[in-house]
This record gives C-alpha cells, structure tokens and sequence, in this order.
C-alpha cells in the first residue's frame, strides 16, 4: 500500500502553537523521492509555519519530521540543511552585498570543511577546495541561467534573478529536498513560466522539491501532489485535479458554507 | 614582448620595495624632522593598528557590534604586567607572556560571546560596553582585601621584552648604528602588524570570512545555509579578542607601567572610530583609520603654541579642540563617506548608485509587480 514507496519526507502530526493560535494542528504528509509537492492554502493557513518547522527555526509542540526514515527532531536549523533540507524564503533572504558568485559559494560551506588553520596555512587543500568551490558556484549560477551575473552584488540583480540566486544558493547545500516559499510571488507570466521549467528541470535531475505557492495555475501544472492547509489543519490531499474539485478546498478558497 | 614582461615584473617588485624600505626608515626620518616624541607616537601607531585589525574582526567581518574591545587589551595588559614584574615577584619571559596575554585575553572574548550569541546590534552593544567598563572598574579595585592590580596606582617597573638575552628597552649597537628602545619596539610592532595582517587577510579571504560574511549580511539566511553561527560568531570573538590581548601585552612591556585608566571607554570608542572611519571590513582602509586617528591628535598638540606665538595667547585649549575636531570629522565623514575613507571596492559600488542597465530594469519588475 503506501509503505510500498519509503518517502524521503514524512511530516508526523507535526502540531505549532502561537499562544492561543493553532498554527499547525497535526498536519501529516508524506513526500515520496523525485517528486514536487505542493503546499497551498489561504493566508495565515501555516504554510511558513510549517517550512520554519521543518528547517529547524521552528521546533514543532507535538509531532516531527522525518528524512529517509530517520527524524530530525530537535535540530538546529544549520544541522537540518546538513542533513540534506534545503529552503528559500518568501521575502528573499540574499546576502545583499555579497556577489552572487560569493552567495553560491556560501551555500557551499556545509559541503566543505576548511577549519582556521587551513584558512591560515592555505595549504594545498584549501586551495584545492576553494578552486572547487568557486567552480561549483559558477556551475551553478549557469544552471540557473545567470552564470553571467557571477560578479554582481546580489542587491543589484533583478528580482527574477534574485529568486534564481536563493535557489542556486540553495541547490548549492547538496540538498535531497529543496523548499521554496512563493518562488514565484511577484512574478509575472513570463518569469514564472521560465521559473517553472527551471524547476521543472530541477526535478528531472532527481530533485525532491517542497513548494509553497499562490499562483495555482503554477501548482496545478507543476505539482504531481499538492496538500491544501486551513487554520493549520490539512483539509485535503491528492493530485492537482483531485484538489480543484475538493469540495473543503474550494470552500476554504471561496468562503462558501 | 620579454621588454613588456620584465618592465611589468620591475613595476611589480619595485613598489612593494620602495614601501618596505620607506617603513623600514620611517623611524630615522621622523626622528630627524620631528624628534623622539613621534618615533613614540609611531610605535603607538603601529600598537592601534594592531588593535583596529583586532576589532575589525568582530565588527567588520562577523557584523557583532563590540564596544568594549578594550577590556581584552587591559587583560592582555594586566596579564602580561602581573607576570612580569615586582608586583607578585614573577618574571616570566616574553615568549610565554604573549602567548598567554592572548590566550587569556581570548578566554574572556569567549565568555562574553557564550552568552551575547542571541544579540545583535544595539542590545549587543550595550552588553560589550558593560563588559568593558565591568573590566576596568575590577581592575581598578581588585587592590583589596587582597591586592592583585594594585588599583588606581597601576602596576611598575614591568619587565621589557628581552630578545635573544638583549632587553628592547636598552639601545643596541649594529654595525655602528645605534637603535634606541623605541626604535626596536618600532620594528618588533612592525613584524606583529605584518603578522596579524597575514592573518586576518587569510581569514577573510576563505570559508571562514566567507562565512562571517554571511552572518553579517543576514542571520537566518547564514543559518539556513547550514552555518553554524554560533561557533563561527564565538570564533570572531575569540580571534579578535586574541589580537587586543597580544597588542595589550605589547602595551604592558613597552610602557613598562599599566593602570585601569589607560583602559577606558573613549579608549574602545577610539578604536572603534578607527575601524568605522577607515573602512569597515577592509584592512588597508582600518590601517589608514587607525594610523589617522593616532596622528592627527597628536598634531592638534601644536596648535596650543601656535595660537601663542600667532595670537599672543592661547584661546583654545588643544585638549577641547581634540574632542570637538573629532566629533566634526566623525560627522562629516559618515555624512558625506559613510563606506568609510577607504572602503573595499565592494562595499564602495554598495553605496554608490547602481548601473543604468539595472535600475532601469528594476523599475521594469516594479511596473510588472504593479499591474
């Protein structure tokens, strides 16, 4: 049945409360490896809850996540990224004056270990690595199609750009699941279809991606399961078109009784 | 072709070698036109370059605002003075004082970091400036019931640095040239420059800096990429606490005499000025800070008998002139230099207006956001 497929992520009636507020009431899902799955739901329905959750900002009340099978309960968020979850944010989180070839190559530090005394000696190895480093980085803002702005102040770049820069430096953690809050928020048609077939080709390459995500034709083309959150209940699940005929979700979205 | 390549290589070689003979006689020119006072002045100059590099650490590279850096200076005085000298009868060679004066100096960076690890910005301020006044009023009254610091009255008579049996503060005959102590203390604070700038230009320039970098820049996002900020803002601490107890060892030998009042908060503020002034986060920028910020006070120390033999009298006082001068030329510069006198070519380009190409087409994704 489902255990027949060991999912790469499995959220476990993860549960987050703000005081009186009910960010997130057992929500549990189950994402299986190679796949984009999607996150949606009105305002406030706990979606960043839920990622800050999962990245370690967050330590859940109840509940916890689990990574090919083994939890992360507990773990500060630079171990998450670690252990191979990786994320961007919804406000892009750039280091704004830093180069966009440098923000890669931060990305790059769980990956490499260059401890004080290598920095100091800056003996064979640490150059090697650095060399590769700065490759990598390059390699990567090819990737994501602006390998030409390498030597740019992050602040400088487009807001497009700015979102292909918080993926690269993202992808750049090695990652087996990459989460992005709203990629697509501010976009407008023509950068989200770009975006969309950057992801799409993120996910061809054996990827996992989490999405959190407004723009529902984005979603419902991209997604192959999206999960839909209300006042941080799950309301439902399934295929993208199981989700446009749900009736809970099409009242949730409407606000019809 | 070969005729370009070895012109490039002489242009290559002769500058550095026109500056290291320019430093390396610095001492005898200045003396010559202006006397053993700014030989003095010079030795001090190079012991707050040494400290500006220090705090630069913190404050430019990690972005931890530090305002009592000068309490790791003091301990790393106060460490190497009671060690070295009639004050509990220990005479300890240098070689082990430095060491220690930095390692306990950065013991201490370590235990103010543990707990400051939440903080930013302001209430990081305002905790660092505590500790730094904390340390000051300890050492002022750790005089009793038991006398450790000897109190307000300091500590004397601290043994000299002693380099290979011969004591820098006595002169030293070579080949007929007669060094003085503070011509020796001159080149041995030169050295320990070109050795913290070594330093701190391989930390900045690896994973490290980069790392720092990052944490200044943005906290979370440093975090979500896997850095673990609090080693890496303990480390900043740590470092840049072991540089200002190094110099504080310096201090203590080359003075031969510490007391608490040496150590005071204008004294971390000073400093501060010199890495902000110059060029947070660039090291020739902090080195121009802290080598103007040295200079130019003790050259207001003229004005009093120029308005004297100008004026007939002396109207201002230069120690007034000092602070007010100060104050206008701080305001002035984050006014009209806010990246500091000289910046990096990056944090240069932060502040200047952005290319065309770019804001024009930052107004276009603006237009597109709006409809």
């Amino acid at each position: 049945m489902m255990s027949a497929v060991e999912p790469l992520l499995e959220a476990v009636a993860v549960t987050k409360h703000f005081g009186g507020l009910n960010a997130l009431e057992s929500v549990s899902l189950r994402i299986v490896s190679g796949s984009i799955f999607g996150l949606i739901g009105p305002n406030g329905a706990g979606k960043t809850t839920f990622f800050n959750c999962l990245t370690g900002l967050y330590h859940p009340d109840e509940g916890w996540f689990k990574l090919h099978g083994k939890t992360l309960a507990g773990l500060p968020p630079h171990a998450v990224t670690r252990k191979g979850i990786a994320r961007t944010f919804q406000n892009i989180r750039l280091f704004a004056n830093m180069t966009a070839l440098e923000n890669v190559m931060v990305g790059r530090h769980t990956r490499t270990n260059t401890g004080i005394w290598g920095a100091l000696r800056r003996c064979a190895v640490t150059r090697t690595t650095e060399s590769e480093t700065r490759a990598r980085a390059q390699q990567l803002l090819d990737y994501v199609g602006i390998g030409a702005h390498a030597a740019d102040l992050a602040r400088h770049l487009p807001y497009g750009d700015q979102r292909r820069l918080e993926i690269a430096r993202a992808l750049a953690t090695e990652p087996h699941l990459l989460a992005l809050d709203e990629p697509a928020a501010g976009m407008n048609a023509t950068e989200t279809r770009s975006l969309r077939l950057l992801l799409e080709r993120i996910r061809a390459d054996g990827m996992t991606l989490l999405l959190i995500e407004h723009d529902m034709t984005l979603v419902m083309r991209l997604c192959d399961r999206v999960a839909v959150l209300d006042y941080g209940r799950k309301i439902a699940e399934g295929t993208p078109r199981e989700i446009q005929q749900d009736p809970a979700v099409i009242s949730a979205y409407l606000g019809m009784e | 072709m070969i005729q370009l390549l070895s012109k490039y290589f002489i242009r290559r070689q002769i500058r550095p070698a026109i500056v290291i003979i320019g430093v390396a006689l610095l001492p005898f020119a200045v003396d010559s036109f202006a006397g053993r006072t700014w030989v003095r002045i010079l030795d001090f100059t190079l012991l707050y370059i040494m400290l500006a590099l220090g705090l630069n650490i913190t404050v430019g590279f990690a972005g931890l605002l530090d305002l009592g850096y000068v309490a790791f200076y003091a301990l790393g005085a106060y460490c190497y003075a009671l060690l070295a000298s009639p004050q509990f009868d220990l005479h300890l060679p240098f070689w082990i004082l430095l060491p220690l004066s930095a390692g306990s100096a950065s013991i201490f960076g370590i235990l103010l970091g543990t707990p400051t690890l939440r903080l930013r910005g302001d209430y990081l301020a305002i905790v660092t400036l505590g500790f730094g006044e904390i340390t000051r009023i300890f050492l002022n009254n750790l005089n009793a019931p038991l006398n450790i610091t000897n109190g307000p009255q300091g500590i004397n008579k601290i043994d000299p640095l002693y380099i290979a049996g011969h004591s820098l503060a006595q002169p030293l005959e070579i080949f007929g040239i007669t060094f003085s102590g503070i011509y020796l203390h001159y080149y041995l604070f030169l050295v320990c420059v070109l050795g913290i700038i070594f330093i701190v230009t391989r930390l900045q320039d690896s994973r490290i800096g980069r790392a720092w970098a990052a944490i200044r820049e943005d906290e979370v996002a440093a975090v979500a990429m896997g850095i673990d900020t609090r080693d890496l803002k303990r480390l900043a601490f740590a470092i840049g606490a072991a540089i200002g107890g190094f110099g504080g060892g310096l201090f203590a030998a080359f003075q031969g005499f510490v007391s608490p009042e040496s150590f005071s908060l204008l004294e971390s503020v000073m400093i501060l000025c010199m890495v902000v002034l110059g060029g947070m986060g660039h090291i020739p920028g902090v080195i121009l800070g802290a080598v103007l910020l040295t200079v130019l006070p003790e050259l207001l120390r003229y004005i009093g008998p120029l308005q004297d033999a100008v004026l007939g009298r002396i109207w201002v006082d230069p120690a007034d002139l000092r602070l007010l001068l100060f104050g206008l030329g701080l305001v002035g510069v984050m006014l009209f230099r806010p990246e500091g006198l000289w910046p990096s070519t990056q944090r240069a380009r932060e502040l200047a207006p952005a290319d065309p190409d770019i804001v024009h087409q930052e107004q276009e994704s603006l237009y597109d956001v709006s409809r």
